[in-house]
């Protein structure tokens, strides 16, 4: 690198920085969405269902500084796989708000019944979702593909906690029917909270991909597939 | 080159949408038309060039880019034969009325070509001289630190310090091109005119006069021709595309490279002809 650093890498670098400030609000609404659903905080998500006008906009900004960063400097190599990426990263990320907005509304819906049951697994799952988010945008940012790769492994912690949310609230519907309609949104938040951690490891691929330029995707990567 | 008739142009081509002529301008050039003898080389063109920022001048070859970058400090005037009308102001004041001082002109809105032309004398002369007989460094002390500060304005410094006195011969055709750059700023010009700056120059080199004229915005304006629309999209803040002698669109340069207003222009970008 000449002593100038050339005004394409600080605006590479200004690009990863919104990224990591839009991961920043989407795990934050994620956190703010669960904590309501076990203390019962009304306001909280309230707060979470006005809907979030920062992530909108810099889901758009972020769009134009690549579609900007790819028209005006031509980027190769890994340059031109960390912007692609980005654009993915963008959409992922918009996505996790979005569901965050959907475990307010079956927050909402579950708060008109009483409680069906001490919430443990959906707060275990919201965690793992919320570090999965997290160490994908470091592993981004910090082009670590160990760390990226860690992201996938904790997929299947994920889907194993999902069954086993809805195999608990199964007993509880069979037992009670009074409970179906709470249990069914806590399903519902167990899903959601899933498809966080999905993201997460579309995040993940992409990261291995921009570093790698090995696409494991559907398992492409694995022998015999 | 498609004929005329492939291309939607039947309609007359406007004068462009963004950035008119406007008061902000440094350059407020208003209908001008320029003729080598009979035959109109530029036509109606009408553009305001605003301060602090690179503009880069792109189109096909023979487009008038050249010509019209040579009218704003009266080059063409060398050329016998040309003939100019309209109004090109700088900084308000018309550079074509009678009686306008065309050297001082020539001073305040340097130029760098694109072989790079260094005087056949030592890399200090090159860049001396123009203070010299300019009268514009008083004693030894003062003309050596302007040399100076030249020198580390066209990021050459570090290059030559240690021989300033070996001919300017001798350098690279980057250091040349960065030297006659030094030359330019020396004189302390408001307007710099680039006319494809680096197009003789290898890529290593090309990128350093690019984030070069990057930095040297904030203290200049610079105008810049190039045939290599990737460098325009690299370097320039706005943008203005020639065909024919006539100026099809002005505007930023992330719009007209990413949606541009006019088709003519998104087939040239998009390398469709030119």
């Amino acid at each position: 690198m000449s002593e100038t650093v050339r005004h394409f890498q600080a605006d590479l670098e200004l690009l990863k920085t919104r990224l990591l400030e839009m991961g920043g609000l989407a795990e934050e609404r994620v956190r703010t969405v669960v904590d309501a659903l076990v203390n019962g905080d009304r306001e909280a998500v309230n707060r979470v269902l006005e809907g979030d006008r920062a992530i909108n906009q810099l889901h758009i900004e972020i769009d134009n500084r690549c579609f900007t960063l790819l028209a005006l400097h031509q980027p190769m190599a890994v340059d031109l796989r960390a912007i692609v990426s980005a654009v993915k990263i963008n959409t992922d990320l918009e996505r996790v708000g979005d569901l965050a907005v959907n475990i307010a509304e079956a927050v909402v819906r579950y708060m008109r019944n009483p409680p069906v049951k001490e919430l443990i697994d959906i707060p275990r799952m919201a965690s793992i979702a919320q570090s999965m988010l997290r160490d994908a945008l470091d592993a981004y940012v910090r082009r670590d593909t160990a760390l990226a790769q860690s992201v996938l492994d904790c997929d299947d912690e994920l889907d194993a906690l999902k069954t086993q949310v809805f195999r608990e609230l199964l007993t509880y519907m069979l037992q009670d029917p009074t409970t179906i309609e709470p249990a069914l949104d806590l399903i519902l938040i167990s899903r959601h909270l899933e498809r966080i951690g999905d993201h997460a490891t579309n995040i993940a691929e992409d990261v291995i991909f921009m570093v790698l330029a090995k696409d494991v995707r559907h398992h492409a990567g694995e022998p015999g597939v | 080159m498609p004929a005329v008739t492939a291309l939607e142009t039947s309609a007359p081509l406007q004068t462009p949408a963004a950035a008119p002529a406007d008061s902000n301008a440094i350059v407020d050039v208003r209908d001008l038309n320029f003729y080598y003898g009979a035959k109109r080389a530029l036509e109606a063109i009408t553009i305001g060039i605003q301060p602090n920022l690179v503009t880069a001048f792109i189109g096909p070859s023979g487009c008038g880019k050249s010509t019209f970058l040579r009218t704003l400090n009266r080059m063409n005037d060398i050329i016998p034969g040309t003939r100019v009308e309209g109004q090109v102001r700088i900084n308000g004041q018309d550079i074509y009325r009678a009686g306008s001082d065309v050297v001082d002109l020539r001073r305040r809105v340097g130029m760098v070509f694109q072989k790079s032309n260094p005087f056949p004398k030592s890399i200090f002369e090159n860049v001396a001289y123009g203070l010299r007989i300019n009268r514009l460094a008083k004693g030894r002390a003062t003309l050596h630190a302007r040399v100076e500060e030249s020198l580390r304005a066209a990021a050459i410094w570090d290059e030559v310090k240690d021989r300033l006195h070996e001919s300017a011969l001798a350098l690279s055709g980057g250091q040349q091109q960065r030297l006659c750059i030094a030359r330019a700023l020396a004189i302390r010009p408001e307007i710099l005119l680039m006319d494809e700056p680096a197009s003789a120059l290898d890529p290593i080199a090309t990128q350093r006069i690019e984030e070069l004229i990057y930095q040297l915005k904030s203290r200049y304006t610079i105008v810049i021709v190039t045939h290599n629309m990737q460098q325009a999209a690299r370097v320039s803040d706005h943008t203005a595309f020639f065909w024919l002698g006539k100026l099809v669109e002005y505007a930023p340069t992330d719009r007209l490279f990413t949606n541009p207003a006019k088709k003519l222009t998104e087939d040239y970008v998009t390398g469709r002809f030119g």
